[in-house]
C-alpha cells in the first residue's frame, strides 16, 4: 500500500470527523438542526448524492503498487474496479457509444488495397460484427441488464434491512423522507450499474484526443475535486477562525496587525501568488528528482500545494465574517457576565465565543466547498491548476477549449467535465441551504 | 352610546395549526373612545390588533365570524383591497420607534410618502398637509426638521413622527401597540398626552395596546385584559380598577408596586460595604489617522456614594444619563477612573490576575434575561462557571451539589442544570441569571433593570426573591433602573442621576416623598399612577 501525502491527510479527516460525530451526539443543540436536516428532503437527497461522490472519492483514495506489474505502477481500488475500462484505449477521438473513429483514416485491408474510411475502435463495440444494424438493440440490452442487475442487488439489501431490522428502526424507511432517500440511492445504484455494464463494452463517453476513456477521466476527477473542496477549507478554516475571532475579540493593536494582513493578501491578485508558488513547487521537484520518481506522486505533490496556497489566499472572506460577528458577541451579555465571573479570556473565547460563531463556519464551509471545485476548474484552464498528467474536471475543460474549435466538434469531454461537476455542485450547493436555514438560529425558531 | 366603529366577534388565531395564540375574542370599539387591550407578553394582545388588518406571519391561521369596521366586513375584503384600508381608515402606531423608520430617508418624505398614496393631491398641499401633520404632532421646529433623518431625532421626537405618519390618512380609528413602552418616564408622559390630545381633536377611535396597567388607567374610557389569548374582563376604566371581578386581573393590579410602600423601610446604619470616590467614566473621540483625541463623552462625571451591608441604593435615571454605565465599570467591565473601595480593598489599583480573584466581591444581573446567557450553554454549567473560574479546586461533585443548593434558593426545579436557557421564559432566566451571580458568594450585585424586561407579575416575584437572599445573605445592591415604583419596593437609599452627575442622593423616603431637585421632582411627576377617581 502506498499512502500518499493526500490520501494521509484524507484519512486524517474522516478520523476527526467521525471524532467530532461522536463527541456531538447527546448535545441538544446540534442534535436539533440535524434532525431539521434530517426531515428535509432535498437536504437528504444532495446528501445522498455528495456521499456517493465521496465512496468513489474514498475508493480512489486507497493507492498501492500492483504486485505483478514490472512498470511500478501505482493504482487505485477505484482503478482496480475500472481494470478493463483503463486500459480500454483506442487511438484518438470517438464519439460516445460509437463503434469508429471520429476522423477517417487511410487503413490498409486484408487484400492489400489501401481505403479512405472510419476505423473500427480496438474496444469500442468490437463484440459487434455488423454495428449499424446490431449497436442500438446491443445497447439497449445491455442497458437494461445492467439497470436489473443494479436494481436487484438495491431491491435485495433494502429487503434484507427491512427484514434485519428491529421495529423501533423501521421509521428509518417509513417517513417519507426516507422513501426519497432510498429511492434517490435506488436509482443511483440502478444507474451506475448500467453504466458499468455498458462501459465494459462501449466508451458511453466516448474517447480524448489521445483515445483515453472520458467517463474513466470523468470518474477519476471526482476525487480531485474533492481534495480541492475538503482540504483548502481544512487549510483556510483555522487561519480564519484564529484570526478572525482573536482580531474580533482583543481589537486594538491585534484588530490592527490581523486587518493589515489580511487587507495586503486580498489586494495581491490571487491567481499570481498561485502561479508563483506552483512554479516554485515545480522547481522544487525538478531539483529533488529521486524523491518524486513516480507521475502520481509527483502529481500527487502539486496538488497538495494548489490545496496549501487556494488555502491561504481564500481565507480572508471567512475572517472578516468572523471578525464583525465576534465584535458583536463580545458585547453581549453573557460575555461580560463571564468577564465579571473572573473568567480567563482564553477561556471566554473557546467556551462563550467560538460556539455562536459555528453556525457561520459551517455554512461558508460548505458554499465555500463548491466555489473551490469551479475555482479548480478556472485555474487548470489557464495552466496552474493541477498537474497537467492528473485527472481532473478542470484539465478536461482546458483541453476542450481546442476540441471546441475543431471541425466537426469534439464535445464530449466538455459535457462529462461539466455534468460531473454541476452534479456536485449542485448537491453542495443544496446542501448548503439546508444546512444554513437549520443552523440559522434566526429561521430555526419559527420551523 | 354611539355605533361600534370596530367589532370584532369570535376572533381566534392559531400558528401552525397547533398552538392558539388568540382564542375566540369578541369586542368592541366606539367612536371616539380610547379602549385599551392590556395583557402580559405573549397573551396576544398584539396578534390580535395585527389580524384586524391582516398582518400576521404566513404561518398563522386566522377565523373569525365577523370583523367589521363601520360596517364593512373586512374579512370579504382582498388584499388589494385591504391596503387602502390600513393607514386610511386604520391607523397603526408600532413600539419600536427606532426600528420603524426607514433610516436612510428624510422624515418629511416618509411622511409626504403616506400622505400621497392616500390623498391625491398636487405637490404643494402634499407638502402643506405633511407640515401640518408635523405640527399636530408638536414636533418642534417642524419646517427645519422635515428635512432632518430619523437619527438625527431623539426617541421621543420619532416617536412623533410615526403617530404623524399614522395620521397622515386620516384614519377613524388608531391603534397603538405599546406606543411608550421603549421611552423615558418624561417622554411618555408627554407622547401620551398627545396622543389624547389629538384624539380629542380629530374625534377618532384610540385602540391603545399595553401592559402597563397604572398607565392605561390614566388615559383609557374601556379597558379589556387579556390572558392566554382569551379576554376575561372588560369594563369601563372607572368600575375596572375599583371593582375589578376576574382574579387575574386582582392579581394584576396587586403586583403593580406602590409607591407608598417606601414609608415602610427602616433606617438602621450599617457599616459601609463599597465607597466609591470621584468616579469618573470618560470616552475619548478620537479622528484622524492618528486617533486624535478631540472630545470626551462624559458617561459618568465625577460621582462619589457609598452602599452600606445588606441595604440598597438604587439608582435612577432616563436612558442615557451614564446609570448603566457606572454600574458596569464598577465590575470593570468598561474602564473608568476614581476611587472605588469594597469590604477594605481598593479595587481600582488591581489590575490582571490580583482583580481577577477579586472579581467574586461584585457581580452583575443584567436587563435582558434573553441575551446574557450562552444560549449553547446547559443551565448548570452557566451557573458553575464563576465557581469554576474563581475556585478551581472544588470537584465536579461538589460543584453539583452548590448548583442545586442555588438553584433551590432561586425556586427553580432541580433538573433546571440539564436544561437549556431557551427552555425557560424570562422570569426563569431571570432567577438564573441571579443564581449565577450568587455562585460566587459576592457582597454585592450589581442589578442592571433586572425586571424591566419582565411582566408585571413576574417582576413582583423577582423583586420579593432579591429582598428574601438579601435577608438571608447579607447582600447589598446597587439597583440601576428607570422604575420609580421599583425603586419604592426595594431600595433603601436612593441616587437621582441625570447626565452623569449624581444631583440628589439620601433615604428613599426623602427623595421620592420630598424631592428637593426639580428634575427628580420631574421624574416623581411623569410616573403613570393608577388614577382611581373617573
Amino acid at each position: 500500500m502506498v499512502v500518499l501525502w493526500t490520501d494521509a491527510l484524507i484519512y486524517v479527516l474522516i478520523i476527526v470527523m467521525l471524532a467530532l460525530g461522536v463527541y456531538l451526539r447527546g448535545k441538544e443543540h446540534i442534535q436539533r438542526p440535524l434532525q431539521q436536516i434530517g426531515r428535509n428532503k432535498i437536504g437528504m437527497t444532495s446528501l445522498v448524492v455528495l456521499l456517493f461522490f465521496v465512496l468513489i472519492g474514498l475508493l480512489d483514495s486507497v493507492h498501492y503498487i500492483l504486485a505483478d506489474d514490472k512498470k511500478n505502477e501505482v493504482i487505485s481500488l477505484l482503478d482496480d474496479f475500472a481494470t478493463p475500462l483503463r486500459e480500454h484505449g483506442e487511438k484518438t477521438y470517438s464519439a460516445p457509444f460509437a463503434t469508429t473513429l471520429y476522423s477517417k483514416e487511410m487503413t490498409m485491408l486484408a487484400d492489400g488495397t489501401l481505403q479512405w474510411a472510419y476505423p473500427r475502435l480496438a474496444f469500442g463495440g468490437r463484440h459487434l460484427d455488423h454495428p449499424e444494424t446490431e449497436k442500438i438493440p446491443d445497447i439497449l440490452q445491455k442497458a437494461a441488464y445492467g439497470l436489473a442487475q443494479g436494481a436487484s442487488l438495491i431491491g435485495f439489501i433494502m429487503l434484507l434491512m427491512w427484514g434485519l431490522l428491529a421495529e423501533q428502526h423501521k421509521r428509518f424507511m417509513r417517513g417519507s423522507t426516507a422513501k426519497t432517500v432510498w429511492t434517490v440511492v435506488f436509482i443511483i445504484v440502478s444507474f451506475s450499474y448500467a453504466a458499468i455494464h455498458l462501459s465494459a463494452y462501449y466508451h458511453i463517453f466516448g474517447t480524448d484526443k489521445v483515445g483515453e476513456d472520458v467517463f474513466y477521466q470523468a470518474v477519476k476527477s471526482i476525487r480531485t475535486g474533492l481534495v480541492i473542496g475538503t482540504l483548502t477549507t481544512l487549510i483556510m478554516l483555522p487561519m480564519a477562525i484564529i484570526f478572525g475571532i482573536l482580531a474580533g475579540f482583543f481589537r486594538g493593536w491585534v484588530d490592527d496587525v490581523i486587518q493589515y494582513i489580511y487587507t495586503t493578501l486580498n489586494s495581491i491578485p490571487s491567481v499570481l501568488l498561485i502561479a508563483a508558488s506552483i512554479l516554485m513547487v515545480q522547481v522544487y521537484m525538478a531539483n529533488h528528482e529521486a524523491d518524486f520518481t513516480s507521475v502520481i506522486v509527483r502529481a500527487d505533490m502539486r496538488l497538495l500545494f494548489l490545496c496549501l496556497i487556494l488555502g491561504v489566499t481564500s481565507w480572508t472572506g471567512l475572517c472578516r465574517l468572523l471578525r464583525a460577528e465576534t465584535l458583536k458577541l463580545r458585547e453581549m451579555e453573557y460575555v461580560q457576565a463571564a468577564q465579571a465571573l473572573g473568567v480567563k479570556q482564553g477561556v471566554i473565547l473557546l467556551r462563550h465565543i467560538l460556539p455562536n460563531v459555528m453556525h457561520i463556519v459551517l455554512i461558508s464551509v460548505v458554499l465555500d466547498f463548491s466555489s473551490l471545485v469551479l475555482a479548480e476548474a478556472v485555474l487548470s484552464y489557464i495552466n496552474i491548476g493541477v498537474d497537467p498528467t492528473s485527472y481532473s474536471w478542470g484539465n478536461m475543460i482546458n483541453g476542450a477549449r481546442l476540441e471546441m474549435a475543431r471541425e466537426p466538434i469534439v464535445w464530449w469531454s466538455l459535457t462529462a467535465a461539466f455534468v460531473f461537476m454541476f452534479a456536485l455542485v449542485l448537491a453542495a450547493n443544496l446542501f448548503a441551504d439546508v444546512v444554513q436555514n437549520a443552523f440559522d438560529p434566526r429561521r430555526s425558531g419559527n420551523e | 352610546m354611539n355605533s361600534p366603529i370596530l367589532s370584532v366577534k369570535h376572533l381566534s388565531v392559531s400558528f401552525n395549526h397547533r398552538q392558539t395564540v388568540v382564542d375566540d375574542i369578541s369586542f368592541e370599539i366606539h367612536a371616539g373612545e380610547t379602549f385599551a387591550l392590556v395583557g402580559e407578553s405573549g397573551s396576544g394582545k398584539s396578534i390580535t390588533a395585527l389580524s384586524v388588518l391582516r398582518l400576521l406571519p404566513n404561518n398563522a391561521r386566522l377565523n373569525a365570524d365577523v370583523i367589521n369596521l363601520q360596517g364593512d366586513d373586512l374579512l370579504k375584503h382582498s388584499e388589494f383591497e385591504l391596503c387602502k384600508i390600513r393607514g386610511r381608515r386604520i391607523g397603526f402606531i408600532f413600539q419600536d420607534p427606532m426600528s420603524s423608520l426607514n433610516p436612510v430617508m428624510t422624515i418629511g418624505s416618509q411622511v409626504e410618502e403616506v400622505v400621497r398614496l392616500h390623498f391625491d393631491l398636487p405637490r404643494e398641499a402634499v407638502k402643506q398637509r405633511t407640515l401640518q401633520l408635523l405640527q399636530q404632532v408638536e414636533l418642534p421646529e417642524p419646517q427645519r426638521r422635515i428635512k432632518d433623518y430619523p437619527h438625527q431625532l431623539s426617541g421621543g421626537q420619532r416617536q412623533r413622527v410615526m403617530i404623524a405618519i399614522a395620521l397622515a390618512g386620516k384614519p377613524d380609528l388608531l391603534i397603538a401597540d405599546e406606543p411608550t413602552t421603549s421611552l423615558d418616564v418624561t417622554i411618555q408622559a408627554q407622547i401620551l398626552a398627545l396622543l389624547k390630545n389629538i384624539q380629542e381633536q380629530t374625534g377618532m377611535a384610540l385602540w391603545l395596546i399595553s401592559h402597563d396597567l397604572a398607565l392605561v388607567s390614566s388615559i383609557a374610557d374601556r379597558v379589556a385584559v387579556m390572558q392566554q389569548g382569551k379576554i376575561v374582563e372588560t369594563g369601563a376604566t372607572a368600575e375596572f380598577f375599583n371593582q375589578p371581578k376576574h382574579p387575574y386581573t386582582r392579581k394584576l393590579l396587586n403586583a403593580l408596586p406602590l409607591m407608598q410602600s417606601c414609608l415602610t423601610h427602616t433606617a438602621e446604619e450599617k457599616p459601609p460595604l463599597l465607597q466609591v470616590s470621584d468616579f469618573y467614566c470618560h470616552y475619548p473621540i478620537r479622528k484622524g489617522i492618528f486617533k486624535r483625541v478631540v472630545d470626551v463623552v462624559r458617561a459618568v462625571d465625577g460621582v462619589s456614594f457609598n452602599i452600606q451591608q445588606g441595604k440598597t441604593l438604587a439608582l435612577v435615571g432616563e436612558s442615557g444619563c451614564g446609570k448603566t454605565t457606572l454600574g458596569k465599570s464598577l465590575l470593570n467591565l468598561i474602564p473608568g477612573s476614581g476611587r472605588v473601595v469594597i469590604n477594605g480593598v481598593e479595587l481600582n489599583a488591581l489590575s490582571g490576575e490580583a482583580l481577577r480573584r477579586q472579581r467574586a466581591n461584585i457581580q452583575i444581573v443584567f436587563q435582558d434575561p434573553f441575551s446574557s446567557m450562552n444560549p449553547r450553554m446547559l443551565v448548570g454549567d452557566i451557573i458553575a462557571e464563576g465557581i469554576r473560574a474563581l475556585h478551581p479546586g472544588v470537584t465536579p461533585e461538589q460543584r453539583k451539589i452548590r448548583v442545586r443548593q442555588l438553584l433551590q434558593q432561586v425556586d427553580l426545579p432541580a433538573d433546571s442544570a440539564r436544561r437549556y436557557p431557551h427552555e425557560f421564559s424570562g422570569g426563569q432566566r431571570q432567577r438564573i441569571c441571579i443564581a449565577r451571580a450568587l455562585a460566587v458568594d459576592p457582597k454585592l450585585i450589581v442589578c442592571d433593570e433586572p425586571t424591566s424586561a419582565l411582566d408585571v407579575s413576574v417582576q413582583a416575584q423577582i423583586i420579593r426573591l432579591l429582598k428574601t437572599l438579601q435577608q438571608e445573605k447579607n447582600v447589598s445592591y446597587l439597583f440601576v433602573t428607570h422604575d420609580l415604583a421599583v425603586v419604592a419596593e426595594i431600595a433603601d437609599d436612593v441616587a437621582v442621576m441625570y447626565r452623569g452627575k449624581i444631583i440628589e442622593q439620601g433615604s428613599v423616603a426623602e427623595v421620592l416623598i420630598r424631592p428637593k431637585q426639580a428634575y427628580t421632582k420631574k421624574l416623581l411627576a411623569a410616573v403613570p399612577v393608577l388614577n382611581m377617581d373617573h
